[in-house]
């Protein structure tokens, strides 16, 4: 099995599994969301979407059925917290999405594992049915008459889109993973059109060390803005590349103290869809109110070409945009190509500017989050390191 | 096609609707578990899959597409994905490329004369602090070195009369 190497003290591994589920149970549904509410915390997939108000649109919802859906499609670059969590912290995520259920009254769960993980899956059933001979799951839960609940898992099939959470309920149900137009939004359009909450593995986890510990505990930590400790998959030139937990605020500087990566020339932030920090402003705080982040540090070193960083980013949004929408399709395709002039010594700064300012209607016109996230690297890659991608000597046929 | 690949995959796949159930949203598990079996998606089978679940073939085929884990050509019994995403290309995953290129005599996208395996690339597979990583069907090899390489697909050799299809074939007849 795989095992991360390098890591520092989670929270996770002081919190006993059941704790935070009895504890929801001895309160009202409402006064669950109102902790969840009270603890201010943000969504850990990215989006930063606060975890209690999603609950309590789901929970105002009516349906015939309600699900609780967990997002294990972990496909950003540069993003394996998720693995550590599902491997090492299952029983809290699970645990989670039961609190969840509870909180909006829902009886079904899904776990959707990204295809590359399937190694996991038979570890993952083993945990599931654990909690289901412990009455964690089925029915009357810990003893609460009438409160039933059962998570499955259903996998994925190798397609990064499938983790934007619309995107991720048309593949649940049976279809090419292209998402929908966002309103209506899964809390009262989701899965077969029902109520459904989809929250990140790591969301959900933290929702049970909430109830385990307490709102306040959860808020005391990190900024006014970013609530709690967040995890972090750190890679790329460092010492200790690993998953490492710190509050929200953390400086950059600081990160790269901690995995011995101090001698950066630039830090991405966020995988692919980030923005690239370059070493001037390493003082800059990651937190939903500065620089944001689903978990992904990609650290470059000081001999890193940034334009290859870039062309390498453009190649995976190339290959993963789903196609449905004109600025994602093809203004990917045309940042490519621009890359491959500036590659070859053959960009002019006004068309530079111009692949620039296609990348912010992208940003404006794109249909979800990949097209509207995907230039983001290449213009702070422009932005920040222009006199090391333009002006190339043009390379000889030989190199080919 | 064989006939009794043909029947042998109809029962497959009734049976396997039987576990899955039979709405529109059992369609990706079963094609899942067609192309664990088969090591591919075929035209017969998506008929088969459509009949089943009462949907146009070409709503088979159009989420068969969608995936890149779902094939409806032959590929090799074990298809390798190295990831060539940032982490592990600044972890030098070109040489680990170039190394089973040598070693298996094709290029990537393409499969082995004998049918054992696939060359592909793929995106990040969650394994950036230990690259270059890449899988093996289900199975995640990471660090990998040029030096591992004949290694790896000497295990992959030593299995593959255990679990190739004509043997289980064989073992039906
Ligand atoms: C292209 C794309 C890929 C995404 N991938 C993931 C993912 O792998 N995991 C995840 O939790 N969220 C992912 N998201 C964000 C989800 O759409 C959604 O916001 C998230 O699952 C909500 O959970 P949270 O509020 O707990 O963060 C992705 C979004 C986009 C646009
Ligand atoms: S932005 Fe890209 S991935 Fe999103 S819907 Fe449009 S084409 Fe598809
Ligand atoms: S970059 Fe290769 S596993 Fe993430």
């Amino acid at each position: 099995m795989i095992t991360t190497q390098n890591t520092n003290k989670l929270t996770y591994s002081t919190i006993t599994p059941k704790i935070g589920l009895t504890s929801a149970l001895s309160k009202t549904p409402t006064e669950v969301i109102d902790v969840i509410i009270a603890s201010q915390l943000k969504g850990r997939g990215g989006a930063g979407f606060p975890t209690g108000m999603k609950w309590k649109f789901a929970a105002d919802s009516s349906g015939d059925i309600k699900y609780v859906i967990c997002n294990a499609d972990e496909g950003e670059p540069g993003t394996f917290k998720d693995r550590l969590i599902l491997t090492d912290y299952a029983d809290l995520v699970f645990e989670g999405m039961t609190i969840g259920a509870y909180a909006i009254g829902s009886t079904h769960g899904l776990l959707y594992l990204r295809g590359e993980y399937t190694y996991m899956r038979s570890h993952l059933e083993k945990v599931l049915a654990d909690r289901r001979k412990n009455n964690l799951l089925g029915k009357d839960i810990c003893g609460k008459k009438g409160f039933n609940f059962d998570i499955e898992i259903r996998m994925g099939s190798g397609a990064y889109v499938c983790g934007e959470e619309t995107a991720l309920i048309e593949s649940l149900e049976g279809h090419r993973g292209e998402p929908r137009n966002r309103p209506p939004f899964p809390v009262d359009t989701g899965f077969f059109d029902q109520p459904s909450i989809v929250n990140n593995v790591e969301t959900f986890a933290w929702a049970t060390c909430i109830c385990a510990k307490g709102a306040d505990w959860f808020k005391s930590i990190g900024t006014d803005k970013s609530a709690g400790p967040k995890i972090f998959s750190i890679s790329g030139d460092c010492e200790k590349p690993g998953v490492y937990e710190f509050p929200f605020g953390v400086s950059i500087a600081q990160l790269l103290k901690e995995v011995g990566g101090t001698n950066a020339k630039a830090v991405q932030v966020g995988g692919a869809s980030g923005i690239c920090v370059p070493a001037s402003e390493f003082n800059r705080k990651i937190a939903f109110e500065d620089v944001p982040t689903g978990g992904s540090i990609i650290i470059f070193g000081q001999h890193r070409d940034m334009l290859q960083v870039a062309k390498n980013f453009m190649e995976f949004f190339v290959e993963e945009s789903c196609g449905q929408c004109t600025p994602c399709r093809d203004g990917n395709a045309v940042i490519l190509r621009g890359i491959e002039m500036l590659e070859r010594g053959e960009c002019t700064t006004k068309y530079l500017e111009e692949l620039c300012a296609l990348g912010e209607t992208m940003q404006l016109a794109s249909k979800c989050g990949l097209g509207q996230s995907s230039p983001n690297a290449f213009i702070s890659i422009v932005k920040n390191f222009k006199n090391e991608l333009m002006g190339r000597a043009p390379q000889c046929a030989c190199h080919e | 096609m064989l006939v009794t690949e043909q029947d042998q995959l109809k029962k497959d796949i009734a049976e396997w609707m039987e576990k899955l159930g039979k709405g529109r949203d059992a369609l990706l598990p079963i094609l899942q578990q067609i192309q664990h079996k088969y090591n591919r998606v075929s035209n017969y089978a998506m008929q088969v899959v459509a009949d089943a679940l009462g949907i146009h073939p070409v709503e088979v085929y159009g989420v068969v597409s969608f995936y890149s884990f779902l094939d409806d050509r032959p590929k090799g019994k074990f298809i390798i994905r190295l990831c060539r995403t940032i982490s592990c290309d600044m972890a030098e995953k070109d040489k680990v490329a170039r190394q089973l290129e040598n070693d298996l005599g094709i290029r990537f996208g393409e499969t082995t004369s004998d049918g054992r395996f696939t060359l592909e690339w793929t995106n990040c597979l969650g394994m950036c602090d230990q690259g270059p990583a890449l899988m093996i069907n289900e199975k995640m090899y990471t660090r990998v070195t040029p030096a591992m390489v004949q290694d790896i697909l000497e295990e992959c050799r030593s299995t593959f009369g255990a679990h190739s299809l004509e043997s289980r074939l064989e073992a039906l007849s």
